[in-house]
């Protein structure tokens, strides 16, 4: 070992120990999934809150008819940057948090394959997510809609330009999240553990990221494309020089549906987790959960048209879109069956986790059922733009992907911060945040059908819209009460002793066969599986944990670094300066900005490329007993 | 500054996969490739969407001459041939070999950089801007594109080259120098795609 890396070990252990400064750089510049994976929860949740009183302002604006709490214009900034945020900068984060937390530890890996690029991933979404919201400051936020149709989105005002060049921020350092797990699980598996033993999150985290490999880069070009329309003047979308509409609509939704996608299998994976564990039972027919999630992954990226039934594409494009998508509810309706039938004869515990799970297969079944009736194009044409397809699209996010998430938080939180959130405020949350669901949005597919269109900012007394709609901001302030006492959960737990037990789920899967806290390094020897629900099933033939597949040695890890912070910096300043575009008569000054953000992004990638850093080691026996983990 | 590689451990053979490290990052560029086929499908579905809409202004057919593409097409072949002779003196642990061939295809990126840069001067001086039509901004966005990658894969590889100067061929060094090379002939592929896309169907119309 050289003195280099001898120092760096060195320097890793004094910053772990001490000071506000010292804490606040180990953050800044860690590369450790675990830690990463908190990152994203801080990241998300911060953008989860933000995004949440987008939501309670646009119910409180739709409690009365003719309302005027907030004006049309602001209606339409919240009403697009709520579902901006939500998706891109909420839901998807705190998915790849969990990812990042469950993954590496469930297949017996030391780190993912790229900690780096993982480090760089969270930045640039981190980045990305603060240009766009700066918006609300400087000029005014987006107030196109969440799909930015153009030509409304060409001729919006300059918070388009932090819509486009935010997402694409972000975007990328989605997309590398998605390779990064790819490669993780098809390269980092312990031995033995094949790809039909893989707990069932990690089978939804490779499928997910070969959705997001494949799904945003037509995102990627869509926006490269209104971006250069709105700031060199091209015309992909300028009808009156050749440009055409559709385009944008394609591949937004190229990326849009697989996206839905993208936000669902991770909440399948953690149901399908979180259900066996608490019935105490495996998960039912496992292959076939692994062909439909297979089959969900290939269909969905097949599907998109569905979004344009009413563009006119014609009758053949519409049928086939149309027969495509209710095929999906096929493998949809085994995984729902599978759930059932693993809870089917179990011994099933209610905890908040497992309420969230089972919660999550009815209410998810009235939005794939919702889903079912907007795949028919004529009845798509009296859906379209009402409040049914809201009603439908919140059935899958809420009562799919937050219920998941909810439940994997509750499940995976003594994991990440070596806490049970406490139980009783957890159903709390629980029971609030499900009755506000359903209060707020099963209303919602009945103002539809009496015709209330999408994004009104308001509607006229006596349509008989008004009953429903204060209903629906009743919910919405249930389900906000629910996430308050859920914040104050988190706080109380980070006052709680540290568990003692590392499995207090007496859970299945790998991640729980780590001690309490988890080593930065995971595994001192990597496991050798030899089972489906490896842990469990060591744990009945009596031994207390998996037999190591290598001997104790010194382990190799990847050094701390700043660059990720560094490189995302810089690409927020480019970003920004292309944003200034539409404040200046000139564009001297917002493309000199511009540039040098961008060549100090690459000078900076250079740097990196040019380093010889080969890590560092641990040697296991140095540092058994002392507190190494993640702890926050 | 030291490392702790050896370069001695390396055999002739595959240097590239000697690592987890190595075998990491090439399905890392694998993949990355794949999500960069959607990125210059996208380009290109936008492309042949948008090759008639010329708003009166200079049409595919009026633009492209067959020469020039041809040569910056040989220019492109012929260096996806010499980075895989540069990989072939990388796996034999050629360290001269390696250095010459890869910074053959440097020059070479160059070279057609050159052309496409020329190319476009002069479509421009032809009375065919940026913002002329919906067909220009899909043409030089669907080109400029590539270009892009080409230059960003010719300042990379002229990364690597500088970076081994110091180190010569060990196993971080290995991996790197072939994922390169794929890179490079994915921008080669995507050029034949061009080429028979936006120029010859351009030329015949």
């Amino acid at each position: 070992m050289s003195n280099q890396a001898v120092q760096t070990q060195t320097s890793y252990a004094t910053s772990s120990s001490s000071g506000f400064w010292s804490t606040l750089w180990e953050w800044l510049t860690t590369v450790d999934h675990k830690k990463i994976a908190i990152l994203y929860l801080l990241g998300g949740g911060f953008f989860f809150i933000l995004g949440g009183i987008e939501a309670v302002l646009i119910r409180i604006q739709l409690i009365y008819p003719e309302f005027d709490f907030v004006s049309g214009s602001t209606f339409n900034e919240l009403i697009t940057m709520h579902g901006t945020t939500m998706i891109f900068l909420a839901a998807m984060p705190i998915i790849i948090g969990l990812m990042n937390a469950a993954v590496p530890l469930q297949i017996g890996a030391r780190d993912v394959a790229f900690p780096f690029i993982n480090a760089l991933g969270f930045w640039l979404f981190l980045f990305g997510g603060l240009l766009l919201n700066l918006s609300w400051l400087i000029g005014g936020a987006p107030d196109a809609g969440w799909t930015a149709y153009v030509p409304l989105a060409t001729q919006a005002g300059s918070g388009l330009d932090f819509y486009l060049i935010g997402l694409q921020i972000a975007g990328f350092g989605t997309l590398m999240g998605g390779i990064n797990f790819l490669v993780t699980i098809i390269n980092m598996r312990a031995p033995g553990m094949t790809l039909m033993r893989m707990p069932f999150f990690t089978w939804n985290t490779l499928i997910t990221s070969a959705l997001i490999l494949f799904a945003f880069p037509a995102l990627t070009v869509a926006i490269f494309l209104m971006m250069f329309d709105r700031i060199f003047g091209a015309n992909f979308f300028d009808v009156s020089s050749g440009g055409n509409v559709i385009i944008w609509q394609h591949l937004f939704w190229i990326f849009g549906h697989p996206e839905v996608y993208i936000l669902i299998l991770p909440a399948f994976g953690i149901l399908s987790d979180v259900i066996p564990t608490f019935a105490k039972k495996r998960l039912f027919g496992y292959s076939v959960m692994v062909f439909a999630t297979v089959l969900i992954g290939f269909l969905g990226y097949m599907v998109w048209a569905h979004h344009m039934f009413t563009v006119g594409l014609g009758p053949v494009a519409n049928s086939l879109f149309a027969v495509a998508t209710m095929t999906i509810a096929v493998p949809t309706g085994i995984k729902i069956f599978n759930w059932l039938f693993t809870m089917w004869g179990g011994r099933i515990q209610f905890t908040t986790a497992n309420m969230f799970a089972i919660a999550f297969i009815p209410s998810f079944l009235i939005g794939g059922v919702t889903g079912i009736m907007v795949s028919v194009p004529p009845a798509d044409y009296q859906y379209h733009d009402t409040y049914f397809v809201v009603a439908h699209f919140h059935y899958t996010i809420v009562g799919g992907t937050v219920l998941g998430i909810f439940a994997g938080l509750f499940y995976w939180w003594p994991k990440m911060f070596n806490r049970k959130l406490n139980e009783t405020l957890g159903k709390w949350t629980f029971w609030l945040f499900l009755i506000g669901f359903h209060l707020t949005f099963f209303i919602q597919h009945f103002l539809g059908l009496w015709g209330m269109p999408r994004r009104v900012f308001t509607y006229l007394d006596g349509l008989g819209l008004n009953t429903g709609n204060f209903i629906s901001t009743i919910g919405a302030f249930f389900m906000t009460a629910a996430v308050i006492i859920f914040l104050v959960n988190i706080v109380i737990t980070a006052r709680k002793d540290v568990l003692t037990d590392s499995d207090p789920w007496d859970g299945r899967t790998l991640e729980w066969s780590t001690p309490i806290p988890t080593p930065v390094y995971n595994f001192a020897q990597i496991p050798r599986v030899r089972a489906k629900d490896a842990f469990w099933e060591e744990k009945m033939a009596g031994n207390k944990n998996l037999p190591p597949a290598e001997p104790l040695g010194p382990i190799h890890m990847p050094s701390p670094s700043f660059k990720p912070f560094l490189m995302s910096f810089w690409l927020f300043v480019s970003g920004f300066g292309f944003c200034l575009h539409s404040f200046f008569e000139s564009n001297v000054i917002p493309f000199t900005i511009g540039a040098i953000g961008l060549v100090l992004f690459f000078a900076t990638m250079l740097a990196h490329s040019l380093q010889y850093d080969s890590g560092y080691h641990i040697d296991p026996k140095d540092i058994e007993g002392q507190n190494k983990g993640v702890d926050a | 500054m030291q490392t702790e590689v050896n370069p001695s451990k390396l055999t002739p053979g595959h240097p590239e996969k000697s690592t987890l490290e190595g075998r990491n990052k090439i399905l890392g560029v694998w993949f990355f490739l794949g999500g960069e086929c959607v990125l210059f499908a996208s380009l290109m579905g936008t492309y042949l969407g948008l090759r008639g809409s010329t708003a009166g202004g200079l049409s595919p057919q009026e633009l492209f001459g067959f020469e020039l593409v041809l040569v910056m097409t040989i220019i492109l072949l012929v260096s996806s041939l010499t980075s895989v002779i540069g990989v072939l003196a990388l796996q034999r642990l050629d360290y001269a070999k390696m250095q010459l061939w890869f910074g053959i295809t440097v020059l070479l990126g160059l070279a057609f950089l050159a052309c496409e840069i020329y190319e476009f001067v002069e479509y421009v001086h032809l009375g065919l801007g940026y913002t002329t039509s919906a067909f220009s901004s899909a043409f030089y966005t669907m080109v400029g594109f590539h270009g892009a990658h080409v230059l960003f894969g010719v300042g990379w590889i002229a990364a690597l080259i500088f970076r081994a100067t110091r180190i010569g061929i060990d196993e971080t060094n290995a991996p790197k120098f072939y994922v390169a090379s794929l890179y490079w002939h994915f921008i080669d592929v995507v050029w034949v795609f061009i080429f028979t896309i936006v120029y010859l169907m351009g030329m015949v119309g």
